[in-house]
């Protein structure tokens, strides 16, 4: 879903208003600056993170554990989906268990995975794995069933060997889908991330984010909303290079 | 036969982890017997802890579930139906879209402290978003076709409303209420372990705090049965409320 907008001078508008009546409030008192923070602090604060090594450590942890959960979703999903897409039989006979399964928040496994794996990395990109596996599993299942039967069935035919069969039939017939599940799942990447490490997880920028609001630093607490929200919007824009370089000529 | 083939499968599964159990193939301080872990859920049943825990969920679910709806109704069609608001408003609501929800939970936190209104309004926030934003998508898109028949049977604002542009939207923001919906149960379990609030998402932050996976496992089967059948809810409520569309792929 995409909303086109041009730019417009009236866009600024709002963004003004909202940063320069948030400085007026917080420097007259009508809020509380130690709730609030304010707009110039925040700016100093993400500087002075920036500067420290602070800011660009806790972005690798998240990051690492966001591209690596992904990485093994991705290949977890897609050999799940082939799996069960050539075995119909098969699919029909699991599908309670998987939709059981796709039913249960990633995040409800945040405490089962902090006794299975303890704090650090795999925990971490355990949770993050099995989110974005099931959009992948959707996809790559979903392609696979939508393959002309008449290609299998010249591959029996032809007596291929498994892996030429997945190399000349089934991976080009199910890349343009598994690619717009791969997007879903990059949305997920560092959400999910982030979100173990606010709800446990002693590392990366979800954990600076709890540590700045229990320390009382709201200004270094917002200065981390920010830096979230441009690393989303970067998440956003690399699924949505996806859909223009990939999708269009291929599909 | 697809029923018997899924009772054969599924009671395999739990019998291969039951045996893995069994024969400790696995640690059972770590991973618990299905059948405790069903045990579990019958002696809540019984004691009538369970129908609390999920009443409880639910009920912080809906309310902010709810309460995002209908602010994403309301906000959605008012710059939905505007070229000016549009240009006013979408490019601050792009900026702050790709925030990941879970991150205003310690802003909530200092606002609010560790309680239910916290919890709902950080659920409300996180689904805002789909049905804000398929809101607005619905009212842009209304056809063109439709606002020249409401143009030409002169039709008041209101009227205009309730018979052309809201059914019409209404094809873009009822899956736009699905996703909240999935949203808002991820986000009741997060606040739920956050703020040690009682529900479904505390049982299972609890049960791990005491080693006890028994309880672990059945939290976990719960809130997978209330996200399979709210899901199953909803995309039967789709089907019934929008019998005159044919499916569109998001």
């Amino acid at each position: 879903m995409t909303i086109a907008m041009r730019p417009s001078p009236l866009s600024a508008i709002v963004p003004i208003c909202l940063l320069l009546g948030w400085e007026v409030a917080t420097r007259t008192g009508t809020l509380d600056p130690r709730i609030f923070s304010q707009p110039t602090a925040i700016v100093a604060a993400i500087a002075e993170a920036a500067r420290d090594g602070s800011l660009i450590q806790a972005t690798r942890e998240t990051l690492e554990a966001a591209v690596v959960g992904l990485v093994l979703g991705f290949v977890f999903g897609v050999a799940l989906g082939i799996l069960l897409g050539l075995r119909t039989g098969l699919e029909v006979a699991a599908r309670p268990t998987t939709e059981m399964l796709r039913s249960i928040p990633a995040i409800a496994f945040t405490p089962l995975a902090l006794l299975l794996l303890g704090f650090g990395l795999s925990m971490e990109v355990a949770i993050v794995a099995y989110a974005c596996c099931w959009p992948i599993f959707i996809a790559t299942l979903t392609a696979v069933r939508n393959i002309d039967p008449r290609l299998l069935e010249i591959a029996s035919v032809l007596e291929m060997s498994p892996q030429r069969r997945l190399r000349t039939i089934i991976a080009p017939a199910v890349f343009a889908r598994v690619v717009v599940g791969l997007r879903t799942a990059i949305a997920f990447a560092l959400v999910v991330a982030v979100t173990v490490e606010i709800l446990s997880n002693p590392r990366g920028l979800g954990y600076a984010l709890i540590v700045a609001q229990q320390t009382f630093r709201p200004d270094l607490m917002y200065a981390l909303i920010v830096w979230l929200a441009i690393l989303g919007a970067i998440f956003g824009g690399l699924s949505k290079l996806l859909d223009y370089t990939r999708i269009g000529r291929l599909a | 036969m697809r029923v018997a083939m899924m009772l054969v499968f599924t009671a395999l599964m739990l019998a291969l982890w039951h045996l893995a159990v069994r024969f400790e193939l696995v640690n059972r301080t770590f991973v618990a017997d299905p059948a405790d872990a069903i045990a579990v859920i019958i002696r809540q049943i019984g004691s009538g802890a369970l129908f609390e825990s999920i009443l409880a969920t639910i009920a912080r679910m809906a309310s902010g579930w709810l309460l995002a709806s209908l602010l994403g109704i309301l906000i959605g069609a008012g710059i939905g139906s505007s070229r000016l608001a549009q240009q006013v408003f979408m490019p601050t609501l792009e900026a702050l879209r790709p925030l990941p929800a879970s991150a205003v939970i310690p802003v909530a936190i200092l606002l609010l402290g560790l309680n239910d209104t916290m919890s709902i309004v950080v659920i409300a926030f996180g689904s805002l978003w789909p049905a804000l934003l398929a809101t607005i998508h619905g009212f842009q898109s209304v056809p063109r076709q439709l606002r020249e028949v409401g143009t030409m049977l002169e039709m008041s604002r209101l009227r205009y409303f309730f018979t052309i542009s809201l059914p019409s939207a209404l094809v873009d923001i009822i899956p736009g209420l699905r996703i909240g919906l999935a949203l808002s149960l991820i986000l009741t379990v997060v606040t739920e372990m956050q703020a040690s609030l009682r529900g479904v998402g505390y049982d299972i932050f609890m049960a791990q705090r005491l080693y006890r996976s028994a309880d672990l496992y059945a939290g976990l089967i719960v809130i997978g049965m209330i996200g399979f059948f709210i899901n199953q809810l909803l995309l039967i409520s789709e089907r019934r409320l929008l019998p005159w569309t044919t499916r569109r792929v998001h």
